[in-house]
């Protein structure tokens, strides 16, 4: 058998995650595709059978495990046709929280986020007239007394409908003031139940796929200063090494959606009979689904390389990075080898492989674009000359 | 009460079966094994007579390779208490499985064994029937509803054509049939709890049963391949298509 299953990692919570999720089957996705509505039940049943808290420390209500069998649970989402998009930012936007918060903090804010009575699924950091360049960053926050005020704009926040707490962050000092363009910001938790309205609107945003992402304005939020996490001024560095964890695990739900690919790819060459005798007989059929195959074995490994260093307690940062961009390459292949399989099938929505196409093009992008990618292994392991 | 609820490992329920060219059997190299479908159902609707106070114990057993540890464990996970693993690389047949259960019973004493009504491995459909003779105890098998009552248990049986209530009274033996329930899949909290959860080995000398088989296999083939079938038009076609194949 060449898909891994018998000697795959984490045996057991990958079968519990395979058997929840096919209580949601295609019908389920391409309904709320159809509607880019939010998958409720499908989060809720994640969240009760304690998949969105394995990487909570065990004193906080958690599972207290690794990034790797967060990834487990993220590639067999994927690569059972259902998608993590909607909830896999429960699993790591803590880790700012766990890493920098205080201790009253932490007692406060964990148990209720491992228990999913409070969902943190808001992560805001783009802006319209920054980009990726994220010390150009405007929003700002201004101390007045116990609070902070916050003002400025944000887009591409995902789920922030589905949010009950958003770690945001945002200037505290202007860029012009500050020794190095990456100080003067800082990292504010916020309670949307009481933003939104007082100060926070919030706008969906249409795209090609169902991601429930918005743009978010602030016109004087107050936050009590009493949700600064960490100190002011230090925020990017907090959020860096959560982006890192992220993209370990965004690279993880690549994986698994190559894996649908080739798996669907694979049965349809079997059934499809054309010329009479299966499409797969043909090696100019066979040969691009063990193409997808190698590449996506390959990305894989990075994948758990980064995972495994990250868990080490590694920064593990170059490695995040090249897992993320070898695995949204290979899905994206594999996603385009899956339609070239299926022919005019691949287009109909009952397949689920168009849905699954449009979704997995996303990660070339986001949360980082592959350009920024090689970026930073050009200027920082192999120390060319910076080109901005 | 205690429930004894016997697993079994088997070829997973979505692979493909590949019989071995000299026809000795199923090539089980490098396959996906699960717990037999029937035995998940028999484990959740143990755990659902426990959550409902009916029950106070749940013990999983499996007699087979050391491997079936993993079957224990899913069964652990999803919410018995303890395992007893009752470890062989023979195969046993089911007239030696319900010997070791009758032994394994007469050790735990359980007030209800909730089996599967047949794996899907070579579907026998026997366990469950050879254990309630060699216990002299009632049997409610094929169960779609199993309803506890004092010492009493009530099981709605899916026989042909409908269904048939019996009322056996407890310690009873009950075997599971495919509508009884929907299992639950574990969640991350119990399949860490399930590592620490005790998982006994004994071997079936232990309990002083010969498992040397009594039947012989001949042969396995793959079931012929079914030949495709025609499409009619209307129900006039499909009347006189009937008439012609000389069916009616
Ligand atoms: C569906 C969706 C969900 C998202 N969710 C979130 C979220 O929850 N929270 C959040 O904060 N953000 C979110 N994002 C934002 C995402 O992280 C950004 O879109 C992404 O980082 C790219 O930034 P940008 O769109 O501003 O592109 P830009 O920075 O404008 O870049 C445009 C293109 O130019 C390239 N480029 C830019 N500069 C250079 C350079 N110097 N050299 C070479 N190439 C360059 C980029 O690689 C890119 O291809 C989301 C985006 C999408 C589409």
């Amino acid at each position: 058998m060449g898909d891994g299953i018998l000697n795959e990692t984490f045996p057991e919570i990958r079968e519990a995650v395979r058997r929840l999720c096919a209580r949601f089957p295609g019908e389920y996705w391409r309904k709320l595709d159809r509607e880019r509505a939010y998958p409720s039940e499908f989060v809720a049943a994640l969240t009760e059978a304690g998949f969105l808290s394995v990487l909570i420390p065990e004193e906080y209500g958690g599972s207290g495990l690794g990034l790797e069998a967060a990834c487990a649970v993220l590639e067999e989402i994927h690569r059972s046709g259902s998608n993590g998009g909607a909830c896999h930012a429960q699993m790591y936007t803590m880790g700012t929280l766990l890493k920098h918060g205080s201790e009253e903090q932490k007692r406060h804010y964990l148990p209720k986020i491992a228990s999913g009575e409070l969902r943190l699924q808001a992560f805001g950091v783009t802006e319209p007239g920054a980009g990726t360049d994220t010390t150009r960053i405007s929003t700002f926050a201004r101390r007045e007394g116990d609070d902070y005020v916050v003002n400025g704009q944000k887009i591409w926040i995902s789920r922030a409908e589905h949010s009950d707490l958003m770690v945001l962050l945002c200037r505290t000092t202007p860029r012009e003031e500050c020794a190095k363009p990456s100080d003067g910001m800082s990292v504010l938790l916020v309670d949307m139940r009481e933003a939104v309205g007082n100060g926070l609107t919030i706008r969906p945003v249409r795209t090609m796929l169902n991601h429930a992402t918005t743009e978010l304005f602030f016109d004087d939020l107050r936050v009590p200063a009493s949700a600064l996490i960490g100190e002011e001024g230090k925020g990017f560095r907090y959020i860096l090494s959560g982006m890192n964890a992220e993209r370990i695990l965004i690279a993880s739900e690549c994986i698994g959606d190559g894996r649908f690919f080739i798996d669907r790819a694979a049965a349809y060459a079997k059934d499809r009979s054309v010329f009479g005798r299966a499409i797969g007989e043909n090696q100019g059929v066979q040969f691009p689904i063990a193409r997808a195959y190698v590449q996506l074995s390959a990305a894989a490994e990075m994948v758990t390389k980064a995972a495994r260093m990250f868990d080490a307690g590694e920064t593990a940062g170059t490695e995040a990075n090249m897992a993320k961009m070898l695995a949204s390459e290979a899905s994206w292949a594999a996603a385009d080898m899956c339609i070239q399989t299926h022919g005019g099938f691949g287009f109909a929505e009952e397949y689920d492989i168009e849905r699954k196409f449009r979704e997995t093009r996303l990660y070339q992008v986001a949360p980082i674009s592959t350009n920024l990618i090689l970026s930073h292994v050009a200027t920082h392991v192999l120390d060319l000359p910076k080109s901005f | 009460m205690k429930i004894l609820v016997p697993v079994k490992r088997v070829i997973d329920y979505n692979v493909k079966p590949r019989v071995k060219a000299d026809g000795s059997g199923v090539d089980l190299a490098n396959v996906k094994m699960s717990m037999n479908p029937f035995d998940e159902i028999a484990v959740e609707e143990a755990i659902r007579i426990k959550e409902a106070g009916k029950a106070e114990e749940i013990i999983a057993v499996s007699i087979g390779p050391a491997k079936a540890q993993e079957t224990l464990r899913t069964a652990l996970a999803m919410g018995a208490d303890r395992a007893i693993l009752v470890e062989t690389d023979d195969e046993v047949e089911p007239l030696a499985v319900a010997k070791i259960l009758k032994a394994v019973a007469e050790e735990e004493q359980p007030g209800l064994i909730m089996l599967g009504k047949q794996a899907i491995d070579d579907d026998s459909n026997q366990t469950g029937q050879m254990l309630a003779a060699l216990m002299g105890r009632p049997q409610g098998t094929f169960a779609n509803t199993v309803e506890v009552e004092g010492d009493s248990v009530t099981v709605k049986r899916e026989v042909d054509g409908g269904l048939q209530t019996v009322k056996l009274t407890l310690p009873a033996i009950v075997t599971t049939d495919l509508r009884l329930n929907e299992p639950r899949y574990a969640s991350l909290p119990n399949i860490m709890k399930a590592k620490k959860k005790p998982l006994d080995t004994k071997s079936p000398a232990h309990f002083g049963v010969d498992t040397a088989p009594r039947l012989t296999t001949t042969n396995v083939s793959e079931p012929p391949v079914r030949q495709a079938g025609e499409k009619v038009e209307d129900v006039d076609a499909l009347v006189a298509k009937i008439k012609a194949l000389g069916i009616a």
